[in-house]
């Protein structure tokens, strides 16, 4: 019994925890976006060099992974599909299958995820290792706020750089689906064009990338909440680094389901 | 008498249940440079953290310059902020940041000044604690003594009125930390700054302070000079004076029984 009691006990702490956390991020997020859209009226400068180098960081040195990842996932796709329709000799559907999940759901997923571990998790540590280190006291004692200072030119940059990742996502995914059908289904090129053509709608990409915005929105948040809240030395560092990782990765999927539930629920 | 530049009433603070400053109340005077002493522990740094406005106190109130930093709104703490200097314990230079981007950074914030004017301040400053040369390095390339001196060339930037110093010499060897000391009496000098300097560094205190506060259990237990604090025979200065360890409160059968107790 009192077992049972210290279970239910334990995860209605962690349970309540995480949503005190989650009200702290979406404060901060608050913030955030006071401090880069409302700031800059009020006479605060926006750090553009530094959110410059921050989209080099976030957006051009992941091309080439995204690339990578998002053609072997087309490829996958692809050829899970086929193993399906070949049944009824439809595999010219395998364009509508690939174009569609790309652009709907994995494109954006795919890259909010590596954008996750690759520099969600850089923002969590550069911020903790930061507040360990007393520089974010310095930045307050110097009379720069840590957020306008730190967390504008990541969020700003994230903002700018997911969606033109998963628009990059979208296109190399379908490339990969159009290999596979030319050369192992030997289906036209024209045909396999033409498929794609009509299977998209504008309304499958646009929702894409309204989600990739905000899947921006929650990796930039969650890794500098992280980084603010990182509590003794190197090992609180790396603790927030891998956490800002995992609630990053669970904000995101839970958003998506959000997102699809509203654009795409026929309840 | 000058009105103090810093003005601390009935300052308590905690930790969750631990109880840290135990109603402070202090005055400082403009020009004169006073070191905040005690043991580890003490709540020195935690009474310097509530001054400069990074920590929030449970009860009382701090003037700076008559504004009262713990109520201020966040325009009034900027323009008080941009007035003071801090040089933090670690030094906390920005490690992304050459020495020289580090000192030049609240200038470029905060000043309209052009780049090429504000490079010449950088120098300045970077000259006046004997770094010229080394705007270019990064911070990592620096041994601890330099960095302590580029963390005060950026305390000292945007030349303020109030200088803090958070165990300017610690973990420095005995002959660089002089260094710093005098470094920090040579900027008196030169500056006209009011200079406050958290320390438990004796051969320091002797040499920099005008006046001394010594700290303990969250309470001022001593404030005056430096001649005061050698006549005085309250037991816990003397004690601090003389280096002497605290006494041995256990005898063999209570550490025995601590050693097995559950």
């Amino acid at each position: 019994m009192s077992n049972l009691k210290t279970t239910f006990g334990r995860s209605g702490r962690n349970l309540a925890f995480f949503f005190v956390h989650v009200a702290r991020i979406a404060h901060l997020t608050g913030q955030s976006l006071v401090w880069t859209f409302i700031a800059p009226f009020r006479g605060k400068k926006l750090r553009w060099g530094s959110t410059f180098v921050q989209m080099v960081r976030i957006g051009v040195e992941s091309v080439p992974i995204v690339s990578v990842i998002s053609f072997c996932v087309g490829l996958i796709i692809a050829m899970q599909a086929a193993y399906q329709l070949e049944q009824f000799g439809a595999t010219i559907y395998v364009a509508d299958l690939v174009s569609v999940t790309l652009c709907r759901e994995l494109g954006p997923l795919i890259t909010a995820i590596i954008v996750t571990g690759r520099s969600g998790s850089a923002i969590a540590a550069e911020i903790g290792t930061m507040k360990v280190s007393e520089e974010i006291d310095a930045l307050e004692t110097m009379a720069l706020n840590p957020i306008g200072f730190l967390v504008v030119p990541r969020l700003l940059a994230m903002m700018v750089v997911v969606p033109c990742l998963t628009v990059l996502s979208d296109f190399v995914g379908i490339a990969g689906g159009f290999v596979l059908a030319i050369t192992n289904l030997k289906l036209a090129f024209v045909a396999y064009f033409n498929q794609t053509a009509d299977a998209l709608a504008a309304k499958d990409f646009i929702t894409g990338l309204i989600k990739s915005f905000f899947f921006a929105i929650i990796i930039a948040q969650v890794g500098a909440y992280q980084g603010f809240n990182v509590r003794g030395g190197a090992e609180g560092v790396g603790k927030s680094t891998t956490t800002s990782v995992v609630v990053s990765i669970f904000l995101v999927i839970f958003a998506d389901l959000l997102f699809t539930m509203l654009f795409f629920s026929t309840l | 008498m000058t009105e103090p530049i810093i003005k601390i009433r009935d300052l308590h603070t905690s930790y969750g249940k631990r109880h840290i400053l135990k109603g402070i109340n202090l005055d400082i005077y403009p020009y004169e440079t006073l070191v905040i002493l005690g043991r580890s522990g003490c709540g020195k740094s935690t009474l310097l953290r509530h001054i400069i406005g990074l920590n929030s106190p449970d009860k009382g109130e701090i003037f700076i310059k008559g504004v009262d930093i713990t109520k201020a709104s966040e325009r009034q703490r900027d323009v008080i902020l941009r007035r003071m200097g801090m040089l933090f314990q670690s030094g906390a230079l920005f490690n992304s940041m050459t020495v020289g981007e580090n000192v030049a950074l609240p200038l470029m914030e905060h000043t309209p000044q052009n780049k090429s004017i504000i490079k010449i301040m950088m120098r300045m400053k970077l000259n006046l604690v004997g770094l010229s040369g080394f705007e270019d390095f990064m911070p990592s390339q620096l041994s601890g003594g330099m960095k302590k001196r580029a963390a005060l060339a950026r305390a000292l930037s945007m030349d303020p009125d109030i200088l803090f110093c958070d165990e300017p010499s610690a973990g420095l060897d005995p002959i660089v930390a002089v260094g710093i000391d005098h470094l920090i009496l040579k900027l008196k000098t030169a500056l006209r700054m009011t200079i406050v300097v958290v320390t438990h560094e004796m051969a320091s205190v002797f040499t920099i302070a005008d006046r001394i506060c010594l700290l303990h259990d969250g309470e001022i237990k001593f404030l005056g000079t430096q001649d005061n604090i050698k006549e005085s025979t309250d037991p816990f200065v003397v004690q601090f004076l003389e280096r002497r360890p605290d006494e041995e409160k256990l005898d063999a059968q209570n550490y025995l029984d601590e050693l097995v107790a559950d």
